[in-house]
């Protein structure tokens, strides 16, 4: 009935598979214009004019829109730091910046004045990678003083920049590691990885639809924060928030690239200068020019003894976070909080840092910043059994957190039983794709820190029939929270999922929710709906309580109804009962508040998040070309509450790796983005994925949320490129972590390698020759 | 200057339509702004992802690169011509079983390509439905829940 463990159809299947479903680019107001932006063609330059009349005069043309027009509001915008403007002012900061946006009738005519716009540019010295970026007397990104934008509690403490390090994160535990490392019986392993550029690629680009009716705002926008966005569409244009109201229908892809303001701004300030609705739908080569993953260079020095215990590790991280910060001081801190991986480190130390540089702003990405580190750590991890002598999983177990034990003094205990994750991501059978030649099999394991203070509200109205209505904010991504939480309520309830509906995320109606972001929604949006749910139960046995002249305690509710000894009521009674009328509702309200405290990330974790993979591939020895011959991953979720979902997160997590770790990257030439669209930027495709793809499901009822649930839908993400380069070193002897592994590299890594061993042999010959 | 205008006549969906367009209108402007047709989607405008795969007598076309006067005379079939009333297309109740999608944004294009790779070959194997379905990205996934849920449309369908 509430489909708990088996799972239910998705309620929003039917109206995706019939093309019934809305995302924002299908909605259309009367009277609504179009909107075209052009953008810099430049890293970084001066802006010395702009002529606009002859786009002005194309037909269908309403307005064109530069900075100089947006008058009488605070025109900047940012997660962290309101360091980004709506329209370049002066200066442009990367290729792609939006400088000047085209209002017309159509499309087409918004495109044709687009392309009669005509912007002067004096090209500026950009800094375009982290060398040159930290390099000493470096072009600074950015020279202003930078406002912190104040949405985050973590981020209370934001200083600012110093050179183009927007921000920086230190953790200390134990001793020096250097100390440590320069004791007898240590031996040191130093590794540094890098993780390209790599794009979100949604398949729905970016889209918003904005209304502004003199002073009330209404915007239609694929967004995972309805509530963020509404915050900063207040705090732009000076409005309550009761007056701004954004409305999120389904949301064509996210994975972290819809999390906080992107070009919602824009459409707004558009609108508002037009008395016009307008619409904005970027392009597919726009959203590549909209938001990235931070790109990544780790550097980690592991001190262990010759038995594998780890007895110190330091661990430097460099985000490269493009030309606007938006949430990279978060990542930047939240991911290297976590940068020592599931393991006991007494001796610890972390440096991370975000960088500006003149590329595309890096925003949150499924992971949240972890992939990169777990690359760093886990290469590392079967680098050093090889060197010990020892079974790479033996190393690991050695070092794993134990559950209940703290990865740090303040912070939540591990919820999760990580070495029988490790054993399920080693099971099955791999003999029959390793036992032909140059195939390998890498492992990875990981931890994520579901971190910092998050709040979810929730509301159930129980109809006069018996049925409900659950209003939560948490946005349908894809990943199936509009049937997952309708679940909840329904077991709660005891009542059929299909008499629960659960409305589109709508701030003037759906209760505050921090963000559809960091695997959170079933654990804490699901715990604030159960909670709601409850109370209405609560309202239902006083009612039941009163008419049967007994204490509410005793009344019990089960399968839709109440009783007490003989006597029995259903809800729709109950409802008539309190009313004395067909009518009314039982309104129930429910909260998760997560607990702030003094630690690292400034709140407890709520859970955590863990990721283990392990992926057996094949490498071409002549053309270095991977092939991924089967993958299996654990998705460590306390309770699936919709097995079906569960796998559906964890492969698709999985999958994205895989192109992280192999193909994608975005390139880029004379400051330019040279890839930006999908035929020169390859993403996975269905060729791409092995026929043995298994994701293993872990329940062990310990995660914090309803039934014992915890997260999921990030942690494949975390090792998915790790476990490729770990079987990639396996399969090829070399240790690669520079994605993405491209034949190229790994063809001329081989050669190196095979140079060597032919080196060795003729020196040992030469040796044994001499002996003779 | 006036944009020169031409005659359309086509079929979609079954139903009679005659439009006057414009040279340049691609067939995706016309189903989804002309006709109100959404369910076909505009994604990356290079017919590399699939998403806005249309059927032009029976074969599967990128409409985001379509001209539309090509279609004259011929027969457009649309995500939203598949299911009889409210009952599903095998096809797509094979995706709603399966998990065949998440975002949904990809899904009314993998379901027309899988429509016109059931017409041609009613019984694929799983090579044969990576092959065919090439075209088509989807970035929730994995492909996985996709191939499934098309090997169990072909069972269906050939059941059916």
């Amino acid at each position: 009935m509430h489909g708990i463990g088996e799972g239910v159809p998705r309620k929003d299947a039917w109206e995706k598979v019939t093309g019934q479903a809305e995302y924002v680019s299908d909605l259309a107001l009367p009277g609504m214009l179009s909107a075209r932006i052009v953008r810099s063609p430049y890293a970084h330059a001066w802006i010395r004019g702009i002529k606009t009349d002859a786009a002005r005069s194309v037909a269908g043309v309403v307005a064109v829109v530069t900075a100089d027009d947006l008058v009488g509001i605070d025109p900047f915008y940012g997660a962290a730091f309101k360091d980004q403007p709506i329209l370049a002012m002066g200066r442009v900061r990367y290729e792609g910046e939006p400088v000047v946006a085209v209002v017309a009738s159509d499309e087409w005519a918004a495109e044709a004045g687009a392309q009669a716009v005509e912007v002067d540019y004096e090209p500026l010295p950009a800094v375009l990678s982290l060398d040159a970026a930290l390099a000493p007397g470096a072009v600074l990104v950015h020279e202003e003083q930078l406002r912190p934008a104040g949405h985050f509690h973590d981020l209370s403490d934001l200083a600012g920049r110093q050179g183009n390090i927007v921000h920086d994160f230190h953790f200390r535990r134990g001793q020096e590691p250097d100390a440590i490392f320069a004791r007898p019986g240590v031996t040191v392993f130093e590794d540094t990885v890098t993780y390209p550029m790599v794009h979100h690629a949604a398949l729905e680009p970016y889209a918003c639809l904005a209304d502004w009716q003199g002073g009330e705002l209404t915007v239609h926008t694929s967004t995972q924060t309805p509530f963020t966005v509404r915050q900063e569409l207040a705090e732009i244009f000076s409005l309550a928030l009761s007056r701004v109201r954004v409305v999120v229908p389904y949301v064509g892809g996210a994975f972290g690239g819809k999390c906080y303001t992107k070009i919602e701004p824009l459409a707004v300030a558009l609108s508002r200068h037009c008395g016009a609705p307008v619409q904005l739908c970027l392009s597919s080569a726009e959203a590549f020019r909209t938001a990235r993953k931070p790109s990544a260079r780790v550097r980690v020095r592991t001190g262990v003894r010759s038995d594998g215990t780890i007895v110190a590790r330091h661990v430097e991280v460099h985000y490269v976070l493009g030309a606007y910060a938006d949430v990279g001081p978060r990542v930047t801190q939240k991911a290297g909080y976590v940068a020592l991986g599931p393991y006991r480190v007494p001796n610890a130390r972390i440096d991370a840092y975000g960088v500006y540089t003149n590329t595309v702003p890096a925003v949150a990405f499924r992971g949240y910043g972890v992939p990169q580190l777990v690359l760093g750590y886990e290469l590392q991890t079967e680098r050093m059994a090889d060197a010990l002598g020892l079974d790479p999983q033996e190393l690991r177990r050695r070092n794993l957190l134990r559950p209940g034990e703290r990865y740090s003094p303040d912070d939540a205990p591990v919820d999760a039983n990580l070495k029988q994750d490790l054993e399920q991501a080693a099971g099955a059978d791999w003999a029959a794709v390793l036992d032909e030649p140059h195939t390998g099999r890498g492992i990875a394991i990981s931890l994520k820190s579901t971190g910092a203070p998050f709040v979810s509200h929730a509301v159930v109205r129980l109809r006069a029939d018996g049925s409900a209505t659950l209003l939560a904010s948490t946005v349908e991504i894809g990943q199936g929270a509009r049937t997952v939480l309708p679940q909840i309520v329904s077991t709660a309830l005891d009542i059929p999922v299909d008499q629960v509906r659960m409305l589109e995320p709508d701030t003037a109606v759906t209760p505050y929710d921090q963000a559809t972001s960091s695997s959170r929604s079933t654990t804490l949006s699901g715990l604030a709906c159960q909670r709601a749910a409850n109370d209405v139960k609560e309202q239902l046995r006083e009612i039941a309580g009163r008419a049967w002249g007994i204490d509410p305690t005793q009344v019990t509710v089960a399968a839709g109804g109440l009783a007490h000894g003989e006597r029995t009521m259903t809800y729709a009674e109950a409802v008539r009962a309190k009313f004395g009328m067909n009518g009314g509702e039982i309104v129930g309200k429910g909260s998760y508040v997560g607990e702030v405290g003094d630690m690292p990330l400034k709140g407890i974790t709520p859970f955590w998040e863990t990721g283990a993979a392990s992926v057996a591939v094949r490498v071409d020895p002549e053309t270095g070309e991977v092939t991924v011959l089967k993958a299996r991953s654990v998705a460590d979720v306390g309770k699936a509450i919709h097995p079906d979902l569960v796998r559906g997160q964890d492969e698709g997590g999985l999958v994205m790796g895989f192109g992280h770790a192999l193909y994608e990257e975005m390139a880029y030439a004379d400051g330019q983005l040279v890839n930006g669209n999908l035929i020169d930027y390859r993403v996975p495709g269905f060729g791409d994925v092995p026929d043995s793809l298994e994701t293993v499901i872990v329940e062990n009822q310990d995660g914090p949320g309803p039934m014992g649930a915890k997260g999921v839908g990030e942690g494949s993400t975390t090792v998915a490129a790790a476990a490729i380069a770990a079987a990639v070193y396996r399969a090829t002897g070399v240790v690669l972590g520079d994605l993405p592994l491209t034949p190229e590299k790994i063809w001329r890594a081989m050669l190196g390698v095979k140079a060597r061993e032919t080196l060795r042999e003729a020196v040992q010959e030469e040796v044994g020759r001499i002996g003779s | 200057m006036k944009a020169p205008r031409l005659e359309l006549h086509m079929r979609v969906n079954g139903r009679a339509v005659a439009l006057e367009i414009e040279p340049r209108e691609l067939l995706i402007d016309v189903l989804r702004n002309r006709l109100g047709l959404t369910g076909t989607k505009k994604s990356c405008d290079v017919e590399v992802c699939g998403a806005c795969t249309v059927l032009v007598d029976g074969k599967t076309v990128s409409s985001c690169t379509y001209l539309a006067f090509e279609c004259e005379g011929r027969d457009v079939q649309t995500i939203e011509g598949l299911a009889d009333g409210e009952t599903l297309h095998p096809i797509q109740q094979a995706f709603v079983d399966h998990q065949g999608l998440q975002c949904g944004f990809c899904t009314p294009g993998m379901i027309m390509a899988t429509k016109a790779l059931l017409d041609e070959n009613p019984d694929p194997s799983v090579p044969e439905i990576k092959a065919y379905m090439r075209g088509n990205i989807c970035r929730c996934t994995g492909y996985h829940a996709i191939v499934t849920s098309i090997q169990h449309a072909a069972r269906e369908t050939a059941r059916s």
